[in-house]
C-alpha cells in the first residue's frame, strides 16, 4: 500500500475556515424555526465533534444527538459471547478488528479471554486472515466480522479470495449491520426529537448518497452527507441550518470528494454475491430490528461459523447492566453524562457498556474529549 | 581477551540452547560477540561483579526492551536498549556512566542479526560515553520468547540537581525537543507493512549530548522527561498530577510530522499518545525558553524543538489542549492497549 497521507487531512482543519463557518452559522441560527437537534449517525462524527470541540463554537439552539452508528456499540452481549465461545474452541484462532477485543461480554472481554490463553488476534486489515489461515493449516481460523456498509465489502472480498485460493480453514462470523434500518428504528420512537441528520460519508462512498433519500422523504428532515474533518462537519451544519431556515429539507452531499449518488457499484456487487439480509438482528440498546443485518448466503454456508460451530454458540439474548444507559444514548434519548455510572462505575478501563469501550462510542468520546 | 571468529559460534548460524548452557558455546558467544563489542577495562576483568567508582549523587535506572519487530525504520532493539536507559539517566540530569546488559535469546535466533543488534548497542554507547560493565545471557527454548529481550540497567552521576516531576512552577514554559510520535508510528508501520511515499523513521536516539548542552548553558531546568510509552500525553499528565499544577498546551504549536499525522488519521490514533524514543519534554522558567531552544537548535535531532505550552494555576492536575479555533478539551492519559479503529 502506498499513498500520500497528507491528503487525508490537509486543508480540512484550517482554523480560519472553521471560525468563518462558525460565524456564518451563528449569524443565521436565530432564524431557525425550532432548535436544531442534529443526529450524527456515525460514531466517527461524534469523535470529530468532541475531539475538535466543535459544539463550543455553535449557538445554543444547535445541539447534537448521537446515533447508533458505531459497530462496536451496537453489538449485543450474546454476539460477544459468541466470539468468546469460538475463541475457546480447541484449535481455533479468532481474528477480529481493533476495539472489538475490549468490549465486555457476559463473562469478560476478548482481551481477558486472550490473557487466559485463547488465540485471539486483533488486526487492521481483514485480508490478514488469509495469511493467518495459510500459516496455520492445522487450525480453524474464524474472522469475527463487524461493521456497517463501509467495512462489509472488505469481508466480501475476503470471502471470495478464501474461496478462490481454496483456503478451507477460514470461517466467518458475520455481524455486518445496515444504517438505514437502524435510523428508522430510532425515528420510530415518538420520544426522539431528531430533526436533521449528518450522514456518514464513508457509508455513502460504498452505498451512494441515495440510501439516505428515504430518510428525507419519510421524516421531512435535512440530510447532509458529511466528511469527518472539522471543516466538513462545520460546513454540513451550515448547510443543514440553511435548509431548516428555508423550510426545504433535502439530501445534500457535502463530501463530494468521494461520494456519488450511486456509490461504488463494484463493492455493492461483491456484497450482493456473498450476503443475504437477515430477517432480524438484535441491536444493543435498540432490540431486534427487521432486515437490519447481513449473513453469508447459501453459496458460502460452508464458511459460516454460526453453522460450523452452532453447537457451542449461546443463543439466549443477554441484556446490558441495569445501570447502563447505552440504549437511551444510542437512541438519542440521553447524553452520556446523563448516565449515573458515566465516568464513575463506567470508564474506558472498566466499561459497563460498549459505548464507553469503542473509540467511536459516544460515551468514550465524551469521557476522553469532554470540554473544559 | 581471546578474539573469537563469529563464524565458529555455530555451524547453523543460529543460537542454540547450548549457547546459554554455561559451557564452551556460551563462552564463545559472550567473548566473541558481547565482550568484543562492549570492550572496556571493567568488563575485561571478568569478575562476578563490576567494581565502580562513583562520586556524588548517583541516578540508577533499569528498563526491559521487548519491541516487535526487532528491527524498524531508524533503529533496532539494541539501539533502543541503550538509548532508553541512557535517556532515563539524562532526564535526571545525570551523566550516563555504567550500564549492565542482560539478554534473553530465543533458541534459533539468527547470529548475524544478533551481531547487528550488539553492534548498534556499541555504537549508541559511544554517543554518551557510557560503558557496559556487566551482563548476562540466557537462551530459552523456541516459543518461550519473541526472538530477543534485552534488559539494561544504568547508573550516572547527577550533574544538575533539582530536576523533578514535582518541581514544575507556575509560569514555566513547556518545550518539546522535536516532532512527536515517530517511534510509535514507525513500529506501527513496520507491523502493518505500510509503505509511505515519504520517509518515516523512529526518533530513537541518545539524548545526553543535548541535555548536557542545556546543563552547560546553566538553564534552570525544573523538570525533564523523555516521552516514551504513553507519549506526550503521559508525561504532561504525570507532571500535572505530581506537581499539582495545570498545563496548557496549544495544539498547533506541537510539532508533528506529516507522516505521523497521516498515519494517525488512518488508524484513529493521536500523535500525543504515540511513543517516542528520542524526544524529551522540558519545563523551565518562561524567560529561559528561547535560550533553551537556541541550545537545542545545535542538535540535528532537535531541529523542530518548540514551546508548546505553559504551566498555569487553572485546572490543577489536568492538561488542557487548545485547538486552532480556540476550543479547549482535556488531554488525558492514553488508556489501554492502542488498537486501530474499525472503520
Amino acid at each position: 500500500m502506498s499513498f500520500d497521507l497528507k491528503q487525508l487531512y490537509q486543508g480540512f482543519r484550517d482554523a480560519d475556515t472553521v471560525l468563518s463557518l462558525a460565524e456564518q452559522i451563528k449569524a443565521i441560527a436565530p432564524q431557525l424555526p425550532e432548535p436544531l437537534k442534529v443526529m450524527e449517525v456515525c460514531g466517527g462524527h461524534t469523535h470529530t465533534i468532541m475531539k475538535y470541540g466543535l459544539k463550543q463554537l455553535l449557538p445554543e439552539n444547535i445541539d447534537f444527538i448521537h446515533g447508533p452508528g458505531c459497530p462496536v456499540c451496537v453489538m449485543p452481549k450474546e454476539r460477544i459471547d459468541h466470539a468468546a465461545a469460538l475463541a475457546c474452541q480447541p484449535n481455533v484462532i479468532l481474528v477480529t478488528l481493533g476495539d472489538m477485543i475490549r468490549v465486555p461480554g457476559s463473562k469478560g472481554s476478548l482481551a481477558q479471554y486472550r490473557a487466559k490463553g485463547c488465540d485471539i488476534r486483533p488486526i487492521y486489515d481483514p485480508l490478514d486472515c488469509l495469511t493467518i489461515a495459510t500459516e496455520n493449516p492445522d487450525k480453524e481460523v474464524v474472522f469475527f466480522a463487524i461493521g456497517f456498509e463501509t467495512s462489509t465489502p472488505m469481508t466480501a472480498v475476503l470471502v471470495e479470495l478464501a474461496e478462490q485460493r481454496q483456503i478451507n480453514n477460514l470461517y466467518f462470523h458475520i455481524n455486518h449491520v445496515l444504517v438505514p434500518p437502524a435510523v428508522d428504528a430510532v425515528m420510530a420512537d415518538p420520544a426522539v426529537k431528531v430533526n436533521a441528520f449528518i450522514g456518514p460519508s464513508h457509508v455513502s462512498v460504498i452505498e451512494g448518497a441515495k440510501i439516505y433519500r428515504p430518510l428525507v422523504e419519510k421524516y421531512n428532515t435535512p440530510v447532509v452527507v458529511a466528511g469527518f474533518e472539522p471543516v466538513d462537519v462545520m460546513e454540513s451544519i451550515l448547510r443543514i441550518t440553511k435548509q431548516k431556515i428555508a423550510g426545504e429539507p433535502e439530501l445534500d452531499v457535502q463530501y463530494t470528494r468521494a461520494v456519488t449518488e450511486e456509490g461504488n457499484t463494484v463493492a455493492q456487487q461483491a456484497v450482493k454475491r456473498c450476503f443475504d439480509v437477515r430477517d432480524s438482528f438484535r441491536w444493543r440498546g435498540l432490540g431486534p430490528i427487521a432486515n437490519s443485518a447481513l449473513k453469508l448466503n447459501a453459496a458460502y454456508q460452508h464458511r459460516d461459523a454460526e453453522i460450523r460451530f452452532a453447537d457451542c454458540l449461546p443463543m439466549t439474548p443477554i441484556d446490558d447492566h441495569k445501570a447502563c444507559q447505552c440504549g437511551d444514548i444510542l437512541r438519542g434519548l440521553a447524553k452520556p453524562q446523563d448516565c449515573k455510572v458515566f465516568g464513575r462505575g463506567c470508564t474506558p478501563q472498566t466499561p459497563l457498556g460498549s459505548c464507553m469501550v469503542s473509540s467511536e462510542g459516544a460515551c468514550n468520546a465524551y469521557f476522553r474529549y469532554r470540554g473544559v | 581477551m581471546t578474539d573469537i571468529d563469529l563464524t565458529t559460534l555455530s555451524t547453523t548460524k543460529s543460537i542454540q540452547l547450548s549457547h546459554g548452557g554455561g559451557g564452551q558455546e556460551m563462552n564463545k558467544l559472550i567473548k566473541g560477540l558481547f565482550f568484543k563489542a562492549f570492550d572496556n577495562d571493567i568488563l575485561r576483568n571478568e569478575e562476578d561483579a563490576a567494581v565502580l567508582t562513583l562520586e556524588g549523587n548517583t541516578a540508577f535506572t533499569t528498563d526491559s526492551f521487548t519491541v516487535s519487530p526487532l528491527f524498524f525504520a531508524g533503529g533496532n532493539i539494541g539501539k533502543l536498549a541503550i538509548a532508553g536507559t541512557v535517556n532515563d539517566l539524562a532526564m535526571m540530569g545525570a551523566k550516563p556512566q555504567y550500564l549492565s546488559c542482560s539478554v534473553i535469546i530465543e533458541e534459533g535466533f539468527d547470529v548475524a542479526n544478533l551481531k547487528t543488534i550488539v553492534d548498534s548497542m556499541a555504537n549508541e554507547l559511544s554517543i554518551s560515553g557510557a560503558k557496559i560493565v556487566c551482563g548476562d545471557t540466557k537462551v530459552v527454548p523456541k516459543g518461550c520468547a519473541d526472538g530477543l529481550f534485552i534488559n539494561t540497567t544504568g547508573v550516572g552521576t547527577i550533574t544538575k540537581s533539582g530536576i523533578s516531576v514535582r518541581n514544575l512552577k507556575q509560569g514555566d514554559a513547556i518545550i518539546v525537543s522535536r516532532d512527536i510520535g515517530r517511534h510509535g508510528a514507525a513500529i506501527l508501520m513496520a507491523r502493518e507493512g505500510l509503505t509511505l511515499e515519504s520517509e518515516l523513521i523512529s526518533d530513537c536516539n541518545t539524548l545526553w549530548p543535548a541535555v548536557e548542552a542545556l546543563i552547560t548553558a546553566d538553564l534552570d531546568i525544573h523538570a525533564m522527561r523523555d516521552a516514551t510509552r504513553g507519549g506526550l500525553s503521559a508525561v504532561l499528565n504525570e507532571w500535572a498530577q505530581a506537581s499539582d499544577i495545570g498545563i496548557n498546551v496549544v495544539e498547533d504549536d506541537v510539532p508533528v510530522s506529516e507522516e505521523v499525522r497521516g498515519l494517525c488519521e488512518l488508524y484513529g490514533f493521536e500523535p500525543f499518545d504515540l511513543a517516542n524514543e528520542g524526544t524529551f519534554i522540558i519545563a523551565l522558567p518562561q524567560e529561559q525558553a528561547e535560550k533553551a531552544l537556541e541550545v537545542l537548535s545545535a542538535f540535528a535531532a532537535c531541529g523542530d524543538a518548540a514551546i508548546i505550552g505553559e504551566v498555569s494555576d487553572d485546572y490543577a492536575g489536568r492538561v488542557i489542549l487548545t485547538s486552532g479555533w480556540g476550543s479547549r478539551r482535556y488531554l488525558d492519559l492514553p488508556q489501554g492497549e492502542l488498537l486501530p479503529r474499525i472503520c
